[in-house]
């Protein structure tokens, strides 16, 4: 009886090993380069999520402000490339540093508000960000910046025309932020976080330090979202503050989360296999003659979920699992 | 030396003083009643005790060490755990887990926790609750859990905020036989209460409050003669009799 817990959580391992050697394995049948472009975008978003949900999800401080965090590790890790001559191999880690500790600056001020005012804030906060680096020359203002194109290797993270390296590359970071958050679930830091989400009054009763709990969460959810903007920006090859900070890339990065499940493992990744293909798809189809007709779709996905189901699509599962418990 | 002091404290919050120069000493292993009329100022109380909030004066001492001040993280760390008159389970995980968030302030380690929260369920009689989610639980399995959860904490002190006020009478039997189990387990209790039958013959002293001011403190034979006592409750009609 004790023993449920453990039992649960070696199951979601199970699982998640599982899922990973079969989408390891997805490129074998799919050699089609949008299809494998449309897997490589999922599972960068399936990470992003899950990194936002370390905050949003766990420790419930709803961030809608990442697309800093993510842009300034898409920065941060191709000017060090462009400027320093690092290789992006490296780069990417000090991209996920530089996210980390620009989710602590941002904590340190707003995480003195609770609820709606923090949320509010961080809108504020990523807003300032953006029209910083959109004025600013060294980063390349308005005009982003260009990754030079270097010979393919590991060390470069580029491969040509190659995406293959991507689509593991992507995968791996997904599956670390999975385990990431798997970890946290079964750690005592998982615990507090939930129990602050939960009642704050409660749990500083039980001795959680409330303040640094959420900025420990803010440092982790921080660094995963500056890892997923480095790669992104390696992968596309050019990023201005349009492409990797704009607003709406904060929302891009919660939705499949709020979508999928906050505070579970697999919400994230459920919500990102749904949200991303519709929004590839019906922006390709549709983006030309119905511009925004995507964005409805989107929409009404959320309408329908936080009306139906406002604790996410993962539910659906889980309460299969909890009769049979 | 008493494990409590609670020397001269006062609270106000803005022009209402909720708590005037309460002074009272609690010592090791007992179960203080403190009792009172609504607006007495026990919550107000419990709140500085616990670190919730800092009295505007006087001092509380834990083994002869100030805690007043503090917050509520080293107030609990120090060994002062609490319910609260309004539950207030962590709603979105099980029963166990609540239980563990408690434990963990004593061991990092997740095993350990889950060993000590599944035996502290045990001892409050909601093992067979372990795995459902709190929210499920009726009224009285919420008070148990709150008291399961402070008490995975190994507190030295346990501060019960009208656990056993709403309760059938049956309920509230089995919540008295498990303060006497946790008093008998070394723990000191201070229990703020309002069914005075339930909680006289519980407790060993009894401390009433007025209007934010400590109005006797006594046996709780003594408290039910107190002339002062039944006019704070009762009125000055009843007061003669």
């Amino acid at each position: 009886m004790d023993n449920s817990i453990l039992r649960r959580r070696r199951h979601e391992l199970i699982v998640g090993a599982v899922l990973l050697v079969a989408v390891a394995l997805l490129p074998l049948p799919i050699k089609d380069v949008y299809t494998q472009n449309l897997i490589i975008i999922t599972l960068l978003f399936a990470g992003l999520a899950q990194a936002w949900n370390i905050l949003g999800g766990y420790c419930g401080q709803i961030s809608l402000g990442h697309a800093l965090y993510f842009g300034m590790g898409s920065y941060v890790s191709t000017l060090l490339y462009v400027q320093a001559g690092l290789p992006p191999s490296v780069g990417i880690f000090f991209g996920g540093a530089i996210g980390g500790l620009a989710a602590l600056l941002v904590g340190w001020p707003c995480f003195r508000l609770s609820g709606h005012y923090y949320a509010i804030a961080t809108v504020v906060v990523g807003e300032i960000g953006y029209l910083l680096f959109l004025n600013w020359d060294y980063v390349g203002g308005a005009t982003g910046v260009y990754i030079p194109i270097a010979k393919p290797s590991l060390l470069n993270l580029q491969f040509g025309k190659d995406k293959l390296p991507y689509h593991f590359l992507v995968l791996a970071f997904a599956a670390a932020t999975w385990l990431a958050a798997w970890l946290i679930e079964g750690s005592r830091w998982g615990y507090s976080w939930r129990a602050v989400k939960d009642d704050v009054v409660a749990a500083r009763s039980l001795g959680v330090n409330i303040f640094s709990s959420k900025m420990a969460a803010a440092a982790i959810s921080g660094f995963f979202t500056g890892l997923g903007g480095a790669i992104y920006g390696l992968y596309v090859g050019y990023i201005d503050p349009d492409s990797v900070m704009a607003g709406h890339f904060s929302i891009l990065i919660a939705l499949p989360a709020v979508l999928g499940g906050v505070g579970t493992l697999w919400g994230p990744i459920l919500g990102a296999a749904l949200l991303i293909p519709l929004k590839e798809l019906s922006s390709s189809f549709l983006g030309g003659s119905g511009r925004g007709v995507d964005l409805m779709l989107y929409g009404a996905m959320i309408v329908i979920v936080a009306l139906a189901r406002p604790q996410g699509l993962v539910s659906l599962f889980g309460r299969r699992r909890d009769g049979s418990a | 030396m008493a494990l409590l002091e609670i020397d001269g404290v006062s609270k106000s919050f803005g022009g209402v003083a909720a708590n005037v120069g309460i002074s009272f000493e609690v010592a090791q292993g007992e179960i203080l009643g403190l009792i009172g009329p609504n607006g007495a100022g026990k919550t107000s109380l419990f709140n500085s005790i616990s670190g919730e909030v800092t009295p505007d004066s006087g001092e509380i001492r834990l083994e002869g060490k100030r805690i007043s001040g503090l917050g509520p993280v080293a107030c609990a760390e120090r060994g002062i755990a609490r319910t609260f008159q309004v539950v207030r389970s962590f709603e979105s995980m099980t029963v166990l887990e609540n239980v563990m968030v408690g434990a963990f302030a004593r061991t990092a380690h997740a095993r350990t926790a889950m060993r000590k929260a599944m035996d502290t369920l045990e001892f409050c009689g909601l093992a067979e609750r372990a795995d459902r989610p709190a929210w499920s639980l009726s009224p009285p399995e919420k008070r148990r859990l709150e008291m399961a959860r402070a008490l995975a904490t190994d507190p030295k002190i346990i501060l019960l905020d009208e656990m056993l006020t709403g309760l059938t009478p049956t309920e509230a039997q089995a919540g008295v036989e498990l303060v006497r189990e946790v008093c008998r387990r070394g723990i000191t209790i201070i229990m703020v209460e309002h069914v005075m039958e339930v909680v006289l013959p519980l407790v060993s002293r009894a401390v009433v409050l007025n209007l934010g001011r400590v109005l006797t403190i006594g046996l709780p034979s003594e408290i039910v003669k107190n002339p002062d006592v039944i006019r704070a409750y009762l009125g000055d009609r009843y007061a003669a009799a």
